[in-house]
């Protein structure tokens, strides 16, 4: 007969992820995002805790807009099961007002495909109604509409 | 500092494929073709170092599974890199500076078959700021590759002529998994992967293993007719968060490459570590390599793509157009991380 014994794969452990990522994560749950300033007063959205020319310890948070400009992207047709969204959907690296590097996250176009995106487009985050401090209490980013804009 | 004169002696690697071997079994034939080949008792090599990736297995210390394939007994110096096999040799070629030991096998191992190869590449990723988003190694080169074609540094037809060389090159490797004659203008008509990467644009998803006997001066003039010596060697890495590079540049590269001394002389034939069409573009870019270098006549990893494995045989498909006295001066590239993250560059030379 054989001996059979019950396997529970588990992940025994609570990461903390710090005071800047945790910032950083704290402020998505406020729908705000945040970012570093660095000695020579760039803004590194989302922010390291290392500036990566100097090696230097940053600390100097600042809020930057939840809207920006699309740099790069890529046009998903058929989402993967892990991914964010579960219709055709753009990757994008996003430059937020106010910061000088691009961050990575989703793009919902609504109607219509990839015809929707380009390079330089502007975006907005719509938030999750109910969030939690993570990458994902952003949605995705949408389109900004002409109205956005000066809202 | 002088620098102590290593070779590349011998070369062994598996049929690239996806295959129904276990780690253990694709190495075994492969580390005995290798030390066979180099000459070198088994006694004589004084240190061992392998590349391979757990993820890969989806179990800890799994390259503890594969000393099987190299003997456990007697008891050896050994150690591993969680990187490519390419990063494994520069350790054993620092090992081999020490001077005290003139031998060491480097083997790379890699079953990139096993689970769903883009989404376990996400676990390589920042876990806080980007992989809880999922974002596969397909889609993130397709962000470098848009941001290519809007710098106008290549064309979508470009990207198809790079696929179709490399893998009409790959007909002439018996190791390659993808070969074959296509048209640029044909694949073009294809729908997109991840736009704007077609699928001729990406690489396969390939089983392999590799391993390469190193040696120092004299053994390796006396074991070896034409010893690939390696003249330059040097890996430099870029910040892992996407939005602080310059995608469309590999200044990582671009430094090992003069700290390598690519420059110092013609390179006959360079094998770059570029699993996507555009990489390609970026890498020549930053080494400097014009339309008159042979570039990888094996196919690269366009051709066949064993992970973990697919840089250390850039190393060793160079090397063997020395030992084969096909070329007397080569490049090889190595690449880890996302969008060509972290760079080695290693220039070989005959006497």
């Amino acid at each position: 007969m054989a001996l059979t014994a019950p396997y529970v794969l588990e992940y025994t452990y609570r990461r903390s992820v710090g005071p800047v990522v945790g910032q950083f994560l704290t402020g998505l749950r406020d729908q705000k995002f945040l970012g570093m300033k660095t000695s020579s007063g760039r803004i590194l959205v989302p922010p390291p805790e290392n500036d990566p020319e100097t090696g230097e310890t940053l600390s100097e948070m600042v809020a930057v807009g939840d809207a920006g400009v699309v740099t790069t992207w890529s046009w998903v047709s058929a989402p993967r099961k892990n991914h964010p969204l579960q219709k055709p959907f753009a990757w994008a690296l996003v430059k937020l007002d106010g910061a000088d590097t691009a961050m990575l996250h989703v793009v919902d176009v609504g109607e219509g495909g990839m015809e929707k995106m380009s390079t330089g487009m502007r975006v907005r985050a719509r938030w999750k109604a109910e969030r939690i401090g993570h990458v994902t209490d952003v949605a995705c980013f949408e389109p900004e509409s002409p109205q956005a804009v000066t809202r | 500092m002088a620098t102590r004169e290593i070779a590349v002696v011998s070369f062994a690697q598996t049929n690239s494929r996806r295959n129904e071997l276990d780690e253990t079994e694709m190495l075994l034939p492969v580390i005995t073709e290798a030390v066979k080949r180099s000459g070198i008792a088994r006694s004589d090599i004084g240190f061992t170092c392998s590349g391979s990736c757990d993820y890969l297995g989806g179990r800890p210390f799994s390259f503890v599974m594969v000393i099987d394939a190299i003997g456990a007994w007697p008891p050896i110096e050994e150690s591993h890199v969680e990187m490519d096999g390419a990063f494994a040799l520069y350790e054993a070629w620092v090992r081999l500076q020490h001077g005290d030991i003139d031998a060491a096998l480097v083997y790379a191992f890699g079953k990139s078959s096993q689970g769903d190869l883009p989404d376990v590449m996400v676990t390589q990723l920042d876990p806080y700021y980007v992989a809880p988003l999922w974002p596969d190694s397909i889609s993130l080169a397709a962000l470098q590759a848009r941001a290519m074609l809007d710098e106008k540094r290549c064309t979508e037809l470009e990207m198809a002529e790079i696929a179709v060389r490399n893998r009409k090159s790959a007909k002439a490797n018996p190791h390659a998994h993808l070969k074959g004659d296509h048209l640029a203008a044909n694949l073009l008509g294809e729908p997109y992967a991840v736009a704007p990467l077609r699928r001729h644009d990406c690489p396969p998803i390939t089983d392999g293993a590799t391993a390469i006997v190193l040696a120092a001066g004299d053994l390796a003039r006396k074991v070896c007719k034409r010893p690939a010596f390696i003249r330059g060697i040097d890996h430099r890495i870029e910040p892992h968060a996407l939005g602080l590079r310059d995608l469309t540049r590999s200044p990582s590269t671009k430094l090992a490459g003069e700290r390598a001394g690519v420059g110092k002389g013609k390179i006959d034939v360079a094998e770059l570590h570029a699993p996507f069409t555009h990489q390609e573009v970026i890498l020549r870019d930053a080494l400097g390599l014009g339309a008159e270098v042979d570039v990888n006549p094996s196919g690269g990893a366009l051709g066949a793509n064993p992970m973990m494995v697919a840089g250390l045989n850039r190393i060793g498909e160079a090397a063997q157009r020395i030992l084969d006295g096909k070329a007397n001066r080569v490049l090889a590239h190595a690449t880890s991380g996302p969008c060509l993250q972290q760079n080695l560059v290693c220039v070989l030379e005959a006497e």
